[in-house]
């Protein structure tokens, strides 16, 4: 064989390789070269108890974003979420956050309902937050105050 | 000149050598002269390819000297090692061409790795090794397409395309026809008025070993039994080379005859 | 009893002695590479070997790999109603084990056996003393550069099985299963963390030193072999021993290499 050939046939295959290899880095990897596709929105709550870092952020049911960070403001006492938004979807301003699960015992996920106003910035905040409902509470409060009809 | 004779090409002293418990090799004094053809003669296991390691520095001698080209192969680092075999040419038994590498392209790679020459300089070279060796034509089959005399020719090719002062040349005759074999003899002396060096020739074949040699030695066990001229060793009266030199021929003759009777006998019956 | 003492005692001794004598082995492969002269030349050509010629059995071999596995996991999925899940299975089960696991075994297979026998035989029909001759340096000459393109060419050739399989997922669990496309690939795209990424990658690395240890060490010391098997039957024991010595060995890195990640 001719070492031209050789090294065209090499070449493809270094190539595809490459593609390959950057496609699994970039898109399932989520390494980050070819800058932001997703831009930070701020969201406060009172309760973000179950919540992961990870979890899906959804708006009418589809995959927005992803819950970035977790922090505890001690000034407000609040949880603070920090949520990547995908560049293609706008956030309004009055739009509201609420910490919701899926099924009855699945993961909790970010649910935001759309508002009417502008849009944000990245790295807006969403004011109006609903915090997340702790089932445990919810059957603990069931389960005493049935115990208490009884006696 | 002078200072030439006394330092030979190859000079060996009291050299033994071991492979694990097994003597291979012992006390053996030899030296090749300058423009010198040596042979080594024996029997398989009579030790010739020990000797010819320890020459070329890739097995240690348990004693005793070997110096090549005027240095002493045992206090050679790696690389000044690897710089002395650059002078020293070796060709194999069946060639040992690479199998993945054309004629051509086996014949050039010592000048590849080891010179900076052009590609123009290195093809001249090439074709004029081609020609001495008469494989003008075959240069891009590969060795697989090649017949044992021309693997050979190519072998040799490749080992003194650097202009070598020492020439090895492993069973030159072994597995050749006659005729293949005695133009691989004239070939060699030819080489040798070309290129002025020195050859030492390892064989087991007498007609091979008296058509080129200018001094034979005979090894029995990794012992030197003999080393003179041809004369001296035809004039030999110990009785292992008497044995060695008569029954060599008598074996072949019955063989062949036997060979034919045992032919006719099959067809007759 | 007590010969089989000794015996144990010497096959030990033996053992040590050959692990000695790979690990040195491998030792003087890897200096060469990271010593000039440097040489584009000989290593295309075993990229290409390794690589180029691979590719076809990878990408085959990739595709059905990624069928079955997402016809697997979705019959299993499907009773538990997470068919939502599918593509984060496959992704993950591609990335971390079976795309680097099914790639050495292709390569053992493919080049890992046809390495052993060539350097085998180069070693049998003396052209390795040759090169000694002609003071080639052996390790410079033939180990180097295989040892490199099998380090660049495995974990380009896991990748594009992985990919691959990633499309035979898509076609078995998208195209005949009707599962919804963005649930495939997001799912798999959330599943899948640069931790995944760089346990494939680490696991395809080492797979492609052993693979190509084991073959290049087998054939340059074949006439080593305690054996005493040499000429062409020598050969084929070695890449047998190779084909066998190296999958084992790959398998208990899988391991290994998974325990020290998780």
């Amino acid at each position: 064989m001719s070492e031209k050939k050789l090294q065209v046939l090499t070449g493809i295959f270094m190539v595809i390789g490459l593609i390959c290899l950057s496609y699994l880095a970039i898109k399932l990897g989520e390494l980050n070269l070819l800058g932001n596709e997703r831009y930070p929105v701020i969201a406060k709550f009172t309760s973000a108890s179950g919540l992961r870092v990870g979890a899906y952020v959804e708006a009418g049911g589809v995959r927005v974003g992803l819950v970035d960070k977790i922090e505890f403001d001690t000034d407000d006492y609040l949880a603070v979420v920090t949520m990547a938004i995908d560049n293609t979807v706008h956030i309004h301003e009055d739009a509201m956050a609420s910490i919701r699960t899926a099924g009855i015992i699945g993961d909790k996920y970010v649910k935001i309902t759309p508002g009417g106003l502008d849009y944000l910035e990245p790295g807006g905040e969403i004011t109006e937050t609903e915090p997340s409902i702790n089932l445990e509470e919810l059957i603990s409060k069931y389960v005493f105050e049935s115990g208490d009809k009884k006696k | 000149m002078a200072n030439q004779a006394t330092n030979p090409a190859v000079n060996i002293q009291n050299l033994k050598c071991h492979y694990g418990d097994k003597l291979a090799l012992d006390d053996i004094n030899l030296t090749v002269a300058e423009r010198e053809i040596l042979v080594i003669m024996g029997h398989s296991g009579s030790g010739k390819s020990t000797l010819f390691k320890n020459v070329l520095g890739l097995v240690t001698p348990t004693a005793g000297v070997v110096e090549v080209l005027g240095k002493d192969i045992s206090k050679l680092k790696k690389t000044e090692l690897y710089e002395l075999r650059k002078s020293i040419g070796v060709a194999f038994q069946n060639g040992a061409l690479f199998s993945s590498l054309s004629v051509r392209e086996n014949i050039e790679l010592p000048l590849r790795e080891h010179t900076r020459l052009d590609d123009s300089t290195i093809q001249i070279m090439t074709m004029m090794k081609l020609a001495q060796m008469n494989l003008v034509g075959h240069e891009d089959l590969m060795p697989a397409q090649l017949s044992g005399g021309m693997l050979k020719r190519a072998g040799l090719a490749r080992a003194v395309i650097m202009d070598p002062k020492l020439l090895f040349f492993d069973e030159p005759s072994a597995g050749l026809d006659p005729v293949t074999s005695a133009e691989l003899d004239q070939l060699i002396l030819q080489l040798r008025d070309a290129l002025n060096m020195s050859i030492i020739i390892i064989t087991h074949e007498l007609e091979s070993a008296f058509n080129v040699a200018d001094r034979i030695t005979i090894l029995d066990r990794g012992k030197q039994i003999l080393t003179g001229t041809r004369d001296e060793i035809r004039a030999s009266d110990d009785k292992r080379i008497v044995n060695m030199l008569g029954r060599k021929v008598r074996d072949d003759a019955i063989d062949a005859e036997a060979y034919l009777d045992s032919l006719t006998k099959g067809r007759s019956k | 009893m007590l010969t089989l003492a000794i015996d144990g005692k010497n096959y030990l001794l033996d053992l040590v002695e050959r692990l000695g004598r790979a690990g040195i082995f491998l030792l003087m492969g890897l200096w060469r590479i990271v010593t000039p002269p440097y040489k584009l030349q000989p290593l295309i050509k075993q990229i290409y070997f390794i690589g180029s010629r691979s590719l076809l059995v990878i990408v085959v071999a990739g595709v059905f790999v990624g069928m079955v596995v997402a016809l697997q996991f979705y019959d299993t999925l499907v009773r538990f109603g997470s068919v939502s899940l599918l593509g984060a299975a496959v992704g993950l089960s591609l990335m971390r084990e079976l795309g680097p696991v099914i790639t050495g075994l292709v390569i053992i297979g493919r080049a890992g056996s046809a390495i052993c026998a060539e350097i085998g035989i180069m070693r049998n029909e003396s052209q390795i003393d040759a090169l000694e001759c002609m003071a080639i340096d052996p390790y410079r000459y033939l180990i180097a550069p295989r040892l490199l393109a099998a380090l660049i060419s495995v974990p380009l050739l896991t990748a594009v099985f992985i990919t691959v399989g990633i499309g035979g997922g898509y076609f078995v669990g998208v195209i005949l299963f009707e599962v919804s496309p963005g649930s495939y690939f997001i799912g798999m795209y959330d599943a899948v963390l640069w931790q995944d990424i760089v346990m494939g990658a680490t696991k395809s690395l080492v797979f492609g030193l052993i693979m190509i240890w084991v073959a290049t060490a087998k054939g340059f010391f074949l006439h080593l072999d305690k054996s005493g098997v040499h000429g062409s039957e020598g050969v084929s024991k070695v890449t047998t021993d190779t084909v066998v010595l190296s999958s084992i060995t790959m398998l208990f890195a899988d391991y290994i290499v998974s325990s020290l990640i998780l």
